[in-house]
């Protein structure tokens, strides 16, 4: 059978075809944010693709994830429609979240996609407590939740870490460790490892290299199976780097991070070229293979444009949907003097 | 010194807050800035630009992203007489400190019976931008001003912004300034002198006479706007700036609407237990002989922020809305 490092092709094929896809979505994302389609605050994962792909593809289908606010990919690694992710972004009507969420709020409760959180460290306790609403269920799914490595200084990280073990929660932490808070280094407000933060509360840590993403999906396929057996909660500390700035507003370096310092990552550790090389080499790809497979990819992507493009902006009448969840007939729920 | 005799400067907002950083800072050893960004980033949005070159790290710190932990430590350096600027990325984070800003430093003062008092600074922009959506997008000053113990002023212009933030270094009590990442680039003329705005004096920002438009912060610019609509059809309103929302000039609130007998409220937040609702209620309670109209508010429609551009302009008070209300308040023509 034709393997490229103890993986088999056809899965490392899918792997390479999901991070351009990752890759071409974001690039468009960027130009669409440039000339005003897309507004706020856009956080892009360009580089980053290897842990969305290796770390969520092994899950099952009923399996959640959580995440925070640069989490376009991993929406789109859950299963989420690259079209209803693409019209969120524009703000449009048939977006996964019909415009209200935005580039930060990506949720598809169908997918197992529990959002796209924007205050730094929210999503921790929460992706404990899906973690915990499986386990009172006696279900047998995990929850997978993504934190930055500057989240790891919330003060909520620890709580929701010393819980997860005390109930031994179905929950895998995965800290996307791309050296930086917007422009502070890791270093600079943390005199401990990352390895080091989650042994206090007895979580294990473990650390995987996310540029390798056919590493990363053979660590996170073993996990995910012996957090399904009951092993209780997980840390890990995936490493990896931000190819562009924090968001788009800002500078790709500066004098948090030298040019120098990006361009080799950029070269050395892109998370595409790393499995497209081993491709080539193992004779299971060639350059018409490639090309093949970015024109599919980009045409995926021009349709989701398109499709968002079209898509009619919310109804104003919409304004006071879903405020709430109950409405009540005998109190007045808004008081604006507008809603009714 | 009236203010057209004293030098003055262009800048911006963002300039005046840093000149009135450096200047307490130059003036008061006790004096630091805390927070995330605001050392070597020059601070998210620019704001405490060169003060780390000018300063040392010693007085300018880069926080790591511990909300609850940095206000908290900030605040037990206020009780020991430190006079902590702590910069909130905004507001909308500072949530995750209210603990410490409510059940500390508010109270303070009052469980200890005065032996200890919290001469700190809280500040950051307030409020919406542009399509930030739900959790980036909230007014926060009515978290602040409902525990008797904080004080909040809101400056509305680069002058106010030098002058409130210079008086709230300097006030013994805690003092939220909450600024408006829309204002950071609004320019105008400085004092270059030591210009410090006593806390609790409101400001007329338009004398007119016929309504009075009552607001703080950056609505004072969207209150602007509308009189200026109104006055294309000939009426001429008097526009109120707070600038300080606790301590609350109830003189200046109840002079403007005895002149005009009609009130509305202009805010970025929510109605519910928002600052209009406090100010109604004073109007009513002190000056309900002088009215012709109920008091009116113009606030933010009562759901979180929705992103989408077209939703997002619907929920935001806008100068149409309070232009509206103006009208509804002078029972001439159509609804607000
Ligand atoms: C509580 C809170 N504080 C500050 C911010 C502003 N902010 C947004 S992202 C960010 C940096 C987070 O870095 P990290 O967790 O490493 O994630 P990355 O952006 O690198 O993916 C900051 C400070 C926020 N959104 N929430
Ligand atoms: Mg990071």
């Amino acid at each position: 059978m034709a393997e490229v490092r103890g993986m088999s092709r056809d899965v490392a094929l899918s792997l390479l075809g999901d991070m351009l896809l990752y890759r071409r979505f974001e690039e468009e994302v960027e130009t669409a944010y440039k000339i005003g389609k897309i507004g706020g605050f856009c956080h892009v994962h360009i580089g980053q693709e290897g842990i969305a792909a290796g770390a969520i593809k092994p899950l099952r289908g009923r399996d959640l994830v959580i995440s925070a606010y640069r989490e376009h990919t991993q929406a789109l690694a859950k299963g989420m429609a690259p079209r209803a992710v693409m019209a969120e972004l524009f703000g449009r009507v048939d977006g996964c979240c019909g415009g209200r969420g935005g580039s930060m709020h990506l949720f598809d409760v169908d997918k197992g996609f529990m959002g796209g959180h924007g205050i730094v460290g929210g999503q921790i306790p929460l992706g404990a407590g899906l973690a915990w609403a499986i386990k009172y269920r006696g279900g047998d799914q995990i929850c997978l939740c993504f934190l930055g490595d500057a989240a790891v200084n919330q003060g909520a990280f620890l709580e929701a870490l010393n819980m997860s073990a005390v109930w031994r929660l179905p929950v895998i932490y995965v800290v996307e460790n791309n050296g930086y808070g917007m422009g502070t280094a890791f270093s600079r407000v943390s005199v401990t490892e990352m390895e080091e933060r989650s042994g206090a509360c007895g979580v294990p840590a473990h650390t995987v290299n996310g540029q390798d993403v056919q590493a990363t999906y053979e660590f996170f396929a073993g996990l995910a199976e012996d957090v399904r057996d009951g092993a209780g909660p997980q840390f890990v500390n995936a490493v990896t780097y931000r190819f562009r700035g924090h968001s788009m507003s800002d500078p790709v370096s500066g004098t948090y991070r030298a040019k120098e310092e990006v361009d080799r990552q950029v070269v050395e550790q892109d998370p595409i070229a790393i499995l497209r090389d081993r491709l080539f080499e193992a004779g299971l790809m060639g350059q018409d293979d490639l090309e093949e497979l970015d024109a599919q990819v980009r045409a995926v992507v021009q349709d989701a444009l398109d499709f968002a493009e079209e898509s009619p902006r919310p109804d104003a009448g919409t304004l006071y949907d879903h405020a709430y969840a109950e409405v009540n007939e005998h109190g007045r729920l808004f008081l604006d003097g507008r809603g009714s | 010194m009236s203010a057209s005799e004293r030098k003055s400067t262009e800048m911006t907002y963002r300039e005046a807050l840093n000149a009135a950083m450096v200047q307490e800072m130059e003036r008061d050893d006790a004096v630091f800035l805390m927070g995330e960004e605001v050392a070597e980033y020059d601070g998210a949005y620019k704001v405490s630009r060169g003060m780390l070159a000018r300063f040392g790290d010693r007085r300018v710190v880069d926080s790591p992203i511990s909300e609850l932990g940095f206000a908290g430590l900030c605040v037990g350096a206020a009780m020991t007489g430190l006079r902590p600027i702590c910069e909130f990325m905004t507001f909308n984070f500072s949530i995750l400190a209210l603990d410490q800003v409510i059940n500390s430093a508010a109270k303070m003062a009052y469980m200890t019976n005065g032996q200890i008092n919290v001469p700190i600074v809280f500040r950051g922009p307030t409020g919406a931008a542009l399509q930030l959506a739900a959790q980036h997008s909230q007014a926060c000053e009515t978290y602040y001003v409902h525990a008797p113990g904080v004080k909040l002023v809101t400056p509305a212009t680069p002058a106010d912004a030098k002058g409130l933030l210079a008086a709230a270094v300097r006030d013994d009590d805690p003092v939220a300034v909450m600024e408006g990442e829309l204002l950071y680039n609004v320019k105008g003329e400085v004092p270059d002198d030591e210009y410090v705005i006593p806390l609790g004096v409101a400001d007329l920002k338009r004398s007119g006479g016929d309504v009075s438009i009552v607001t703080h912060g950056k609505m004072v610019h969207v209150a602007l706007q509308a009189a200026g609509k109104l006055a294309r059809e000939g009426i001429e309103a008097d526009v109120l700036d707070l600038r300080s929302v606790r301590p609350l000039d109830v003189q200046a609130i109840l002079e403007t609407a005895a002149r005009t007998n009609r009130v509305v409220y202009v805010e970025e937040g929510w109605p519910f237990a928002g600052v209009g609702a406090q100010i109604v209620a004073l109007v009513q309670e002190e000056a309900f002989d002088d009215l012709d109209a109920p008091v009116l508010r113009v606030t933010q429609a009562d759901v979180p922020m929705p992103y989408a551009k077209n939703l997002e302009a619907l929920a935001k008070p806008g100068a149409d809305r309070v232009v509206a209300a103006c009208k509804r308040a002078l029972y001439a023509g159509e609804e607000a």
